[in-house]
């Protein structure tokens, strides 16, 4: 029926739940992390870190730390500017109203004059321990010059705010506005019904387990940098180091990210504490070893989300969606991220159309400057932030025209008949059915019996919701023309080598990176699905720009979508050549053979080699095809010819106790088409993981600067992440659907649950309650006051 | 975490000595706060004393109606305590939900009521309960001991030897956890006892203290309903990015009133 079920489900091809390869390694603790690699005259780094959120740099004295036992070496932004490194650079441009590319503040590694963020890279203190490092940094003398402070995303623009760059007039970074406005307005005016909603996008810490690290070794024979790194996308920080930061030429640099600890986009990015390692090994000749502790992680590691909208949809008098009107506020924080201007403009605006045919939508972005740590790529990106402001107003639209949530979705859908189907927001969806995931979906939370429950809920003094989410996302990162086009400084194709060994096992080197998806092992099923091997002979290589060829990395779900399909395009080449040897070795015509489970035959005989076989004669030619190559290793590139669009509909159940305002999710069901399913069991944990995520942001998770700057949640002690007490078991099922531009039918899955939870669990709440909105995260305080206030109407909450 | 001195005495006497010779000594128990502190560098002391070696701060004993705690016992032994179980299965329930299993190996209830976190739990039991503190100078009520914020009655070279405990007719410990740390964004113990009704309140104010209002509510009328009726001094609260102080104000009533109804 499904397409999850074609393949060789019983085998280790294509859908089958086979156990991960590399699960080894790590559960018998044989991982290697960066911070675990130690070489030889090993030094540490410890950074000195502005305590103020915006100050001039009056001084440095570094005397007293230089003489600290132990010191190797204390620099500053003077000693990182006078050896010609570059800034740190934003890799997309997005053009303001005005017609000029957005505006991009300097964003030095060290810092240089000023701070502008609590946690800001002010020097480095190398020395022979960590102990001796942290000691002298404490000695480090820096005269600060305080400013006032921006940190409200939503006020940051008002006149008279305090500036941070000059660069960057009443700290805009760029206004943004896309779609017709004049003819949303029309629309506006002359509409039945107008629905609006102001909604938050909480602000988030991304949180990797593994905190960011890196080791850099400067080589003075061959006069090479290594470094490791946490890193989603080693090649991307070799190419960003070595063509904008003037670290070491291309070829003069590894980077290395070997086993990474979770990264949900927190690791995509150059960092400061990356490049200025790289730099100070070739500065002292010696290897620099630097690991954040979780303080640093929460001050420096990129932050995600924190939006400030408004959102309006008007409506004819059956509730069918006239046109879409967004008016965000984005905080980029003090500096731009590697990403940070893509985020909010083209990951999310394009994807305002949602599952829906609202012919007509205008969104106008303004993102800010503020004193707080640059905001980047998380989970979903874009994707998460247009999908709840959607989603929540899709369910404000309902209660206003007296509809069922689920009924205005199925009126407002695209059918499935009208893919391949052009938004008025750029993107063209390829392949979907939202209607067959929203069925499945309210069969699989038995929407129909859920008043029974409410009841009995309520009889027990506690009150139900249940809540709705019906999202698609835009993945498999990313058409390079299209890339080009929107401003982007990249291209996103991937690329894949498939190398038989002589003894017919098989090396594959692909430039994802895997850092929990289990490349190792859907990548090996690749291989079987397609050349027969078995997995136990298949070892998935990444991660190391010098094995593997090149690579644009992982993110925005693209590994299995666009790398995938590389691994695959250079099957098809080893198998293009393998017929020739065959042909050979069997004694027959070249278009006589063909290719089935591993083996060459020749049609309608049973004359066959199988592939080991093959390799064998490439490697060992000495009765083979005139004019061919020995070897059996072949290499592919993929440039995809599209997005890929996973969607499907979430469904939340909750119950909440009305004394305390506590939320407990008592069922959560989950529908998705990611297409076709290499490993159902790899995909599966990808949901739930995406969907606990999604659960974080919607109930606990909300990172908060005080008014001066100070990150008020800068420990776990503080910072609610979601634990297993917090989420229930899910009950995850898949509508697949088609998608005619990918040759493999894959989707991809990684960000779907973080993408489709956080509407869903609010919409939940604010019907359990009746009301029409509560901001994330869904405090157990917050919900009290919101209840409460439902209550008694009129009056304030106790 | 910057260097210090490190001690690990046999005794209790010898304990006190190697802090009295100190310049700036502390005695590490399960070392839970004391330890991360440390590391944060938030703390310095020139000597460090482990009082882990010393025998005689160890153990649950039961005379009577009441059960002595070893000042060393840890968390996940006091939860696991057959004896504490079966006199105060409050008690036993309170120490096996605090912190999590690596906190519950090493923390002890000494040094959790030496340290008088605000947001501990053990306080709010050793008041309801109108617990002793034995120490090496003598004993302490359980009503005397927490005085203020990280503050107790403890002299700088007291040690706490033991915890004593009577069982009441009745207890239970309702706590309100903090999302992100799980400590108590408010904890109520409530102790039906031969004087009546007892309530610790732990997380709620910037120290552990006696809910008199609601005592004195649930003394005339034990019920849910007489719970309603306490204003409580919204004033004295905390408050901070998790809870302000109207809504830890009604959080005790309502742990109050839960712990109520475990107690019927």
């Amino acid at each position: 029926m499904s397409a999850t079920q074609s393949g060789s489900a019983a085998g280790t091809g294509i859908g089958a739940s086979v156990l991960r390869k590399e699960d080894r390694r790590f559960l018998i603790g044989k991982g290697r992390y960066t911070d675990d690699i130690n070489v030889a005259g090993q030094t540490h780094a410890v950074f000195v870190r502005s305590p103020h959120a915006h100050a001039t740099i009056n001084s440095i004295k570094t005397d007293a730390a230089r003489a600290a036992p132990g010191v190797v070496a204390v620099l500053t932004g003077t000693d990182l500017a006078g050896d010609g490194i570059g800034p740190l650079i934003c890799g997309v441009t997005v053009t303001s109203d005005d017609g000029q590319p957005h505006r991009a503040a300097v964003h030095p590694a060290l810092a240089q004059g000023k701070v502008n963020y609590v946690g800001d890279h002010v020097a480095i203190v190398i020395a022979e321990t960590y102990a001796q490092a942290r000691d002298s940094a404490e000695l480090v003398e820096v005269d600060y010059g305080i400013l006032p402070a921006v940190t409200s995303t939503a006020h940051a623009t008002d006149a008279g705010q305090q500036q941070i760059h000059d660069v960057a007039p009443n700290n805009m970074c760029f206004n943004w506005p896309f779609g017709d406005k004049a003819a949303v307005e029309a629309t506006f005016a002359k509409a039945h019904k107008v629905s609006s909603l102001d909604l938050v996008n909480n602000r988030m810490v991304t949180n990797p387990m593994e905190p960011r690290a890196a080791l850099g070794e400067y080589n003075t024979g061959t006069e090479e940098i290594t470094l490791h790194v946490t890193t989603q996308n080693p090649h991307v920080h070799r190419l960003v180091l070595s063509a904008f930061n003037q670290l070491a030429p291309e070829h003069k640099l590894r980077v290395v990210g070997p086993d990474v600890g979770g990264g949900f986009g927190a690791k995509i990015f150059i960092y400061a504490e990356e490049l200025v390692v790289g730099w100070a090994c070739r500065k002292v000749q010696r290897p620099v070893k630097w690991t954040a502790d979780r303080t640093e992680a929460f001050l420096s590691d990129a932050h995600g989300r924190d939006h400030v909208s408004k959102a309006e949809m008007a409506m004819d008098k059956d509730g069918n969606f006239l046109a879409l009107r967004v008016m965000t506020n984005a905080n980029l924080g003090a500096y731009l991220s590697t990403f940070a201007t893509m985020v909010p403009s083209y990951l999310y605006a394009f994807l305002l159309a949602g599952q829906y045919r609202t012919p007509l939508i205008y969104s106008e972005v303004k993102a800010v400057y503020t004193n707080t740590s640059p905001v980047d790529a998380s989970r979903g990106a874009g994707r998460p932030e247009a999908t709840y402001l959607l989603e929540r107003l899709v369910d404000v639209c309902a209660a206003d025209m007296n509809m069922d949530p689920a009924e205005i979705r199925r009126k407002n859908f695209i059918p499935k008949d009208a893919f391949p189907y052009q938004t008025p927001v750029v993107q063209c969806y390829d392949s979907g059915d939202y209607e067959e995931a929203l069925d499945k979906a309210l069969i699989l939370a038995d929407y129909k019996g859920f008043p029974a429950r409410a009841q009995a809920a309520k009889a027990r003094g506690k009150r139900r919701g249940i809540g709705l989410s019906s999202y698609v996302e835009a993945c498999g990162i990313a058409p390079s023309a299209a890339v080009g086009q929107l401003g982007g400084g990249v291209g996103l194709w991937e690329s894949a080598q498939v190398r038989f060994n002589p003894t017919g096992n098989v090396q594959v080197f692909t430039g994802t990176h895997s850092h929990g998806q289990g490349h190792e092992t859907t990548f090996a099923q690749l291989i079987n699905e397609l050349l027969g091997v078995p997995i136990e002979n298949v070892e998935v290589i990444h991660g190391d720009t010098a094995k593997t060829q090149f690579g644009m990395g992982t993110y925005g779900s693209r590994s299995l979508a666009v790398g995938g399909v590389a691994i695959a395009k250079a099957c098809e080449k080893l198998i293009a050549k393998g017929k020739k040897i065959a042909a050979h070795a069997l004694e027959a015509a070249e278009g006589d053979i063909e290719f089935a489970n591993g083996n060459f035959s020749v049609a309608g005989t049973d004359k066959a080699m199988n592939i080991a076989a093959v390799a064998f004669n490439a490697y060992v030619p000495h009765s083979y095809p005139a004019g061919l190559e020995p070897g059996f290793d072949e290499n592919a590139f993929f440039d995809p010819l599209n997005f890929s669009f996973p969607a499907g509909t979430h469904v939340c159940e909750v119950e909440v106790d009305l004394d305390t305002g506590e939320v407990e999710i008592v069922k959560y069901s989950a529908v998705d088409d990611f297409g076709r399913l290499v490993n159902p069991m790899i995909v599966e944990g990808q949901v739930h993981g995406g969907i606990v995520h999604g659960i974080g942001q919607a109930l606990l998770e909300g990172c908060r600067y005080d008014s001066e700057g100070q990150l008020l949640t800068a420990s776990f002690m503080d910072y609610a992440m979601p634990r297993a007490d917090n989420v229930p078991s899910f009950d995850v099922d898949y509508a697949p659907t088609v998608p005619i531009h990918n040759p493999l039918g894959v989707k991809g899955c990684g960000e779907a649950g973080a993408i489709g939870a956080p509407p869903a669990v609010i919409n939940a709440i604010a019907n359990a309650l009746g009301i029409k909105h509560i901001d994330m995260p869904a405090t157990p305080e917050n919900v009290w006051r919101a209840a409460h206030a439902q209550q008694r109407p009129g009056q304030k909450a106790a | 975490m910057y260097d210090f001195n490190y001690h690990k005495p046999g005794s209790v006497d010898d304990a006190i000595k190697a802090l009295r010779k100190a310049s700036d000594g502390k005695f590490v128990a399960g070392g839970m706060t004391m330890l991360p502190t440390m590391k944060h560098r938030l703390a310095s002391p020139s000597d460090v004393i482990d009082l882990g070696g010393i025998k005689e701060l160890l153990g649950i004993t039961v005379k009577g109606d009441t059960i002595t705690i070893g000042a060393m016992t840890t968390h996940a032994a006091v939860a696991a305590s057959k004896d504490v179980q079966r006199l105060l299965p409050a008690l036993a329930k309170l120490a096996g939900n605090i912190g999590d299993p690596a906190v519950r190996n090493r923390g002890t209830i000494g040094g959790s009521i030496a340290n008088n976190d605000p947001a501990a739990d053990y306080p709010a039991a050793v008041i309801a309960l109108g617990a002793t503190i034995n120490t090496s100078k003598g004993e302490i009520d359980g009503d005397e001991f927490f005085t203020g914020m990280f503050e107790t009655a403890l002299a700088e070279d007291e040690l706490i030897i033991s915890v004593s405990f009577t069982k009441p007719k009745a207890a239970a410990y309702m706590k309100f956890e903090n999302p992100a740390s799980r400590y108590a964004i408010v904890g109520v113990f409530l102790a039906k006892t031969n004087d009546g009704v007892r309530i610790g309140i732990t997380g709620a104010t910037p120290c552990a203290h006696r809910g008199m209002r609601l005592e004195e509510a649930l003394n005339k009328e034990f019920s849910t309903a007489a719970v309603d009726k306490v204003i409580m001094p919204v004033d004295k609260m905390n408050a901070d990015i998790h809870a302000s102080a109207e809504y830890r104000a009604h959080l005790v009533k309502v742990m109050t009133q839960r712990a109520v109804e475990a107690c019927k």
